[in-house]
């Protein structure tokens, strides 16, 4: 029986080639159409002149790279890009850090906390972009009122939240931040619980005090999941396009434009699709080079 | 070094519940080895962690080197404690977890080399410095965090079990490095350990506890000859001292005296004994059984004896239990009472 009972078993899942190919051909067919499908199109239309609403199709070689690369906005989307989500990394790793401190020792309403703080995750991003709007509006924003309110500014020359290349910048990368950083926390919190508690007492009892304990033996214990983390939140918010374009759309003059919104303005809505298509393909090296590391950790965690 | 001692010690950790420890109060000696033996859920590892500083005492004081360190961190203690697990630094080499302490310390860096190297070689990990934690036998890692225990010179050693991850074998031969470490270091020690053979093997005095209660502090001799009550006499000594209830008082001897009546001279008490089981040890037979006859019949016994004696199973032989031997409680509070006749059949 027991003999028996273990044949069929792994007959089931080992030996017939059928069943593992029908299991496994939904997520490879959703990846091929999906995402293989519009890749290897983004990668036809950037050598072309495709046009939308224009049936006809060159090949024009380099020439959309070429005007690309000569145009300012392309440069200031790359500037963008890079400080928006670098920058709100280092806004979302030292939040986060200190988030995952505060909520791993036990207190009162330690649970609605925890609840409050993965909100913005778990909305959607669209939502949560259309809320900062309104709180950074030109005329109706909370935060210029409160500043009001306390006298820091003068009625009526309220600074203009997304208005202003600089102030938007900040605003756009403080979103990003505020988005990522709940994500960030779950995984360090879930890091700091995986550490035994010998470790942290051992290091006070060596004599260690708090921000020692910290840096020199909790977070460097924590480096593979805050990699996780951090390179989670680079690719979400590299490729993120929704705050840019609910916020700003990239304006002012540009000024805010990323690699996707501004691929999505000369690309669809400017009709240039071949242009739209050049601009997205920028982002492939830098993506390949994340889920390089993303793999590697991976293997990593697979191996210890 | 110093000397530690507590006043009137108790935690509490949930309100309303029983203590985790409760009124404890000892005082070791200058460079002591002191065990803390008791069974899981004692309060051993409680009590020295008071002690280390991680956790806080509900009530009592604690005392190092005649200072009251209630209210001190655990690094204003200068105690250095190796816990069960060890708690190496995973990350970091062999040298950088000794170093670990100095640094924590601020020891000038110029010596920092120099003082590794001595501890290192006190423990004969020399050659490890450059390897991480997880390269290393569990006999390696114990020394190591015996190494960073060191190596900062403290004050006081806290030893939480740290040989209760090693294996049979190993656990013998790290007992006895650890007792010459001791020798040659000379630094007060409070060792925690469940195991008997280990705190009667390396303590200078033994603080048995039970359910957070001092029972009995004293040399291992004492403890095991002169138990305080029934719970240090069946704690202690395996297998345990018999205890057999006679009128008002509550008799007791140990196995290794409970012998057949021709191997014995001198002032005795004859029992007749009736052979259950009998287990060989090769250097000994553990002979369970009753006791036939007279007021103790049908009581359970166990007898220790030389591996050349030979009984059957299910004979009941004469077996005597020399006078000097016997030990007594009182049944209601379990507490050794002085000795007195007995009607003993």
């Amino acid at each position: 029986m027991a003999i028996d009972a273990a044949r069929l078993k792994s007959g089931g899942t080992g030996q017939s080639p059928f069943l593992s190919t029908a299991m496994f051909a939904p997520a490879v067919l959703y990846i091929l159409l999906l995402v293989g499908g519009p890749f290897l199109l983004a990668i036809f239309y950037a050598f072309s002149d495709a046009r939308i609403g224009n049936a006809e199709l060159h090949f024009v070689g380099l020439e959309n790279f070429r005007s690309i690369l000569e145009s300012p906005s392309f440069r200031v989307a790359i500037r963008n890009s890079l400080v928006f989500t670098i920058g709100s990394q280092i806004v979302v790793v030292v939040s986060a850090n200190i988030l995952a401190i505060a909520l791993e020792t036990a207190f009162r309403g330690r649970g609605i906390v925890r609840f409050l703080i993965l909100l913005p995750w778990v909305a959607p991003i669209s939502l949560g972009a259309i809320g900062w709007k309104w709180i950074l509006d030109s005329i109706y924003s909370v935060i210029s009122w409160t500043l009001v309110a306390l006298h820091f500014i003068k009625p009526f020359s309220a600074p203009m939240w997304l208005g202003e290349p600089h102030l938007a910048i900040a605003s756009v990368l403080l979103v990003h931040s505020w988005r990522i950083i709940p994500f960030s926390t779950v995984i360090l919190l879930a890091g700091r619980t995986a550490i035994p508690k010998d470790i942290p007492e051992a290091a006070a009892v060596d004599g260690a005090g708090f921000w020692r304990t910290q840096f020199q033996i909790v977070i460097p214990m924590m480096r593979p999941i805050l990699s996780v983390a951090v390179l989670f939140g680079l690719i979400f918010t590299f490729t993120d396009m929704t705050v840019v374009y609910i916020l700003t759309a990239g304006g002012p003059f540009d000024s805010t434009q990323t690699l996707p919104s501004l691929a999505f303005a000369l690309g669809i809505q400017g009709s240039d699709l071949a242009a739209g298509a050049a601009i997205s393909l920028f982002l492939v090296p830098l993506l390949v080079i994340l889920a390089y590391f993303m793999l590697r950790i991976a293997r990593r965690a697979e191996v210890s | 070094m110093a000397v530690v001692e507590t006043r009137d010690v108790t935690k509490v950790f949930k309100e309303g519940h029983l203590g985790a420890v409760n009124h404890v109060s000892f005082e070791t000696r200058e460079g002591e080895f002191l065990v803390f033996l008791g069974p899981s859920g004692s309060g051993k590892t409680t009590l020295l962690r008071m002690i280390a500083g991680l956790e806080t005492p509900t009530s009592g004081k604690i005392l190092i080197g005649g200072q009251v360190v209630n209210d001190l961190s655990p690094r204003e203690r200068r105690v250095a404690m190796v816990f069960q697990s060890y708690a190496l630094y995973p990350h970091l080499s062999v040298y950088k977890n000794i170093s670990f302490p100095l640094k924590a310390q601020n020891v000038p860096k110029d010596q920092h080399r120099k003082k590794v190297e001595w501890a290192a070689g006190l423990l004969g990990i020399g050659g490890l410095l450059e390897r991480k934690p997880r390269e290393l036998s569990g006999g390696e890692r114990q020394r190591v965090a015996l190494a960073r225990a060191i190596v900062r010179e403290p004050a006081v050693f806290l030893l939480d079990e740290p040989l209760s991850n090693l294996d049979a074998k190993l656990r013998a031969s790290a007992r006895e490095e650890l007792e010459r470490f001791h020798r040659s270091v000379g630094t007060t020690s409070i060792y925690v350990t469940h195991d008997q053979v280990e705190a009667m093997a390396m303590g200078d005095r033994i603080l048995v506890l039970n359910k957070g209660v001092v029972h009995q502090l004293g040399t291992p001799t004492e403890v095991y000859d002169n138990p305080a009550d029934t719970f240090v006499a069946t704690f202690l000594g395996s297998p345990p001292m018999n205890l057999v209830e006679l009128g008002d008082v509550i008799v007791g001897f140990r196995p290794e005296h409970f012998l057949p009546s021709v191997n014995v001279t001198g002032a005795t008490i004859p029992l007749r004994f009736k052979v259950d089981n009998m287990e060989y040890l090769g250097s000994e037979w553990i002979v369970s059984g009753t006791i036939a006859g007279g007021k103790l019949d049908s009581k359970k016994a166990v007898s220790r004896l030389p591996s050349a004696l030979h009984l059957q199973h299910a004979d009941v032989y004469d077996f005597v239990v020399p006078t000097r031997t016997l030990k007594f409680f009182d049944p209601a509070t379990q507490q050794r009472v002085p000795e007195r006749e007995i009607q003993w059949q």
